[in-house]
């Protein structure tokens, strides 16, 4: 296995093209819960272990139906493991880590709904991962979503207290600074590990 | 049953994506050409309308503990026809939908729908609903990926309308997603502060 085609494959899912600002997959989230750093944070790493999971679940789950020849079933096949690994996941954590599942709340099973985690499935097998690239880009995937949600909720607490013009009070305002944001995020596109 | 109501509701007042702000993800990534809008907002309207007819028929049968799950595998159900019959017909459109045309099933307003109407309405109404929703969430797509694709490109519908040179090419990028539906979502909050200070 060649560790640099992972950390390219890192590299490009955190910054060059981050899930959120730049593929436009988990906005709702991304727009839901990003009204105070704290709730965006413990979202964030939900959001994390999930897509990670899901990514290495979904492998298998994808060699199985090609092997079936059912491919047709993979959108249907791909969201009722989602399904059932949010539900799974928010079982153990209740027994096993109880600090952990109270500090996620009512986002773990949001998540479920949250199209970065079926799009990145769709897309680790679209991409033709291997099952190691798949688990590196879920997870760094969901990193790239934690540094945008965490970015964009500090800004936000400030938006709080600014003063916009009235038509643009509250979700306007906080699109239109998104999209600064994913201007931002366009300077990386240039970015290369130079080897 | 109110159809009038139903179809201003959806167009305007309760519109999916200007008022309710839901389906965000695929509003702000294809609205890129006009064609794009068009294909994506009938395919979402066509299976929002069915999984809602189908919701409604079902709804005293499926058990209340496991009804999220039961609307996400008859919704994903009806997305794999419509990417079939579109990879099947329209070639092109499927291109350059790609990956959000699975992504469908994850779309928060066929789910709100489903839990909020259909699972508490008749198959007709429920119809209805769905028709209305789809042709405001349509509308939306329709308007901003005219504006992105003129101001963009300078095309409009593939037409050239005035030289690429002279185009803000900001605005087919991702950014000009968000500025341009935080732009209209202003305007629908302007003219609803309007309409109330009128009365």
């Amino acid at each position: 296995m060649d560790w640099r085609i992972l950390l390219d494959i890192a590299l490009g899912a955190v910054l060059i093209n981050n899930f959120i600002l730049v593929q436009f997959l988990g906005i709702c989230p991304f727009m839901g819960v990003s009204k105070k750093m704290d709730t965006s944070i413990g979202m964030g790493f939900a959001v994390i272990f999930v897509m990670g999971l899901a990514s290495a679940l979904c492998y298998p789950v994808s060699l199985l139906l090609d092997a079936l020849e059912l491919q047709y079933m993979r959108t249907v096949a791909f969201i009722l493991v989602i399904a059932a690994l949010v539900q799974l996941v928010e079982m153990f954590l209740k027994k096993a880590v109880p600090t952990l599942y109270e500090a996620l709340g009512v986002y773990l099973p949001l998540i479920t709904t949250n199209c970065a985690v079926l799009g990145v499935v769709l897309l680790n097998v679209q991409n033709d991962y291997n099952f190691i690239e798949s688990v590196v880009y879920g997870v760094t995937g969901g990193i790239g979503f934690l540094l945008a949600i965490v970015l964009f909720s500090s800004i936000r607490e400030r938006l709080e207290f600014s003063d916009p013009p009235k038509a643009f009070k509250g979700f306007p305002i906080a699109l239109v600074t998104a999209g600064l944001m994913a201007l931002c995020f366009m300077g990386f596109s240039g970015l290369k590990i130079p080897w | 049953m109110n159809i009038g109501k139903q179809i201003k509701e959806g167009l305007l007042t309760q519109n999916p994506v200007l008022v309710q702000l839901l389906g965000m993800c695929s509003t702000l990534a294809i609205t890129t050409t006009v064609s794009n809008g068009i294909g994506m907002g009938l395919s979402v309207t066509v299976i929002l309308t069915l999984s809602n007819i189908f919701i409604s028929l079902l709804r005293k049968i499926i058990p209340e503990q496991v009804r999220i799950a039961a609307y996400i595998v008859v919704i994903a159900g009806f997305v794999t026809m419509v990417d079939l019959l579109l990879q099947a017909f329209f070639p092109d459109i499927a291109e350059s939908l790609g990956v959000f045309i699975p992504l469908i099933v994850v779309n928060c307003i066929i789910l709100a729908r489903a839990e909020s109407f259909a699972s508490k309405s008749k198959p007709l109404p429920a119809a209805i609903d769905g028709i209305c929703q789809g042709l405001g969430y349509t509308m939306v797509l329709i308007v901003m990926s005219a504006i992105r694709e003129l101001l963009g490109s300078g095309t409009l519908n593939g037409a050239q309308v005035f030289p690429t040179e002279y185009a803000a090419s900001m605005l087919a990028l991702p950014v000009g997603g968000f500025l341009t539906l935080g732009c209209l979502i202003a305007f629908m909050q302007w003219v609803q502060s309007k309409a109330k200070g009128g009365k």
